[in-house]
């Protein structure tokens, strides 16, 4: 089934549908632990703090968005807003308007690694779950193949081929092709 | 990584490093956002009551934490602290 857009998701939690939160929840989840963990280096108490903040926001101010195609820059922006600010709170240095650098280029890799994302939820199930398993969630081929009950032999290959795929669809060569390998894969 | 062209290039090795970046958050964590729509409900509730009866907005001031937990919604600071003001106006 294909994925619901930013916007359609917008007008759906506007209009009151709990399984549009939670998908919303799901689809930014990681992009905002990711900023208050990795770019910022907020320890877990701190951000969980501001993770559920962020999404206490976004609830609540949901219909103050202009442009419901731009969410991801929003809970963005928000995410950064709400991380800076925990920051200034528990430092007594002169709060600095401009980010380090460090901090501007990790949120830029985040940025990228998103779109990574999207385009693997266009993936066969299979794939998504494969590549999620032992990228994101670091299992090994055994713990992958137990769970997917497969060949521990055969999950190198599997995960080589989603790469492939992944790699066609974020190139955009030949997407008509892609789609149709993609279908076969399944 | 881009070429000449202007196009993104992907290989494994980057791909994978970009698909690392994303580890899923603790699903406690995204448990308690997905109930947010559920928690104010409840919120409005405690605040409707907390006017009504001043015993329990006192016991409610006195330990916000736990009546949240009460009524079976996750005490996170954000609602803790919006609970707090909503019965503090």
């Amino acid at each position: 089934m294909q994925a619901r857009t930013d916007a359609e998701l917008v007008a759906s939690c506007l209009a009151g549908e709990q399984p549009a939160w939670n998908e919303l929840v799901e689809r930014f989840s990681r992009y905002v632990y990711a900023i208050a963990t990795q770019a910022f280096r907020l320890p877990a108490q701190d951000a969980e703090d501001v993770f559920q903040e962020v999404f206490v926001r976004v609830y609540d101010r949901l219909d103050t968005l202009r442009d419901p195609s731009a969410l991801r820059p929003w809970i963005a922006q928000l995410t950064r807003r709400e991380c800076i600010d925990w920051k200034r709170e528990g430092s007594r240095e002169t709060p600095v308007e401009e980010l380090p650098e460090e901090v501007e280029n990790e949120l830029d890799r985040l940025d990228e690694a998103f779109d990574v994302r999207v385009e693997l939820s266009a993936l066969s199930e299979e794939c998504q779950e494969v590549l999620d398993r032992f990228f994101c969630r670091d299992e090994s081929y055994r713990t992958i193949g137990a769970a997917l009950e497969l060949p521990a032999g055969t999950i190198a290959s599997r995960i080589s081929r989603c790469l492939g795929r992944l790699r066609e669809r974020l190139e955009g060569r030949n997407p008509v092709a892609a789609a149709s390998s993609e279908r076969r894969d399944r | 990584m881009s070429t000449g062209d202007g196009v993104q290039r992907y290989d494994e090795e980057r791909l994978g490093e970009l698909l690392r970046l994303l580890p899923p958050a603790p699903a406690g964590w995204v448990l308690a956002a997905g109930e947010l729509p559920t928690a104010r409900a409840e919120i409005d509730t405690l605040v409707e009551r907390a006017k009504e009866d001043q015993a329990f907005r006192a016991a409610l001031l006195a330990d916000i934490e736990a009546a949240l937990a009460a009524e079976g919604v996750e005490p996170s600071r954000p609602l803790i602290d919006l609970l707090r003001r909503r019965v503090a106006e």
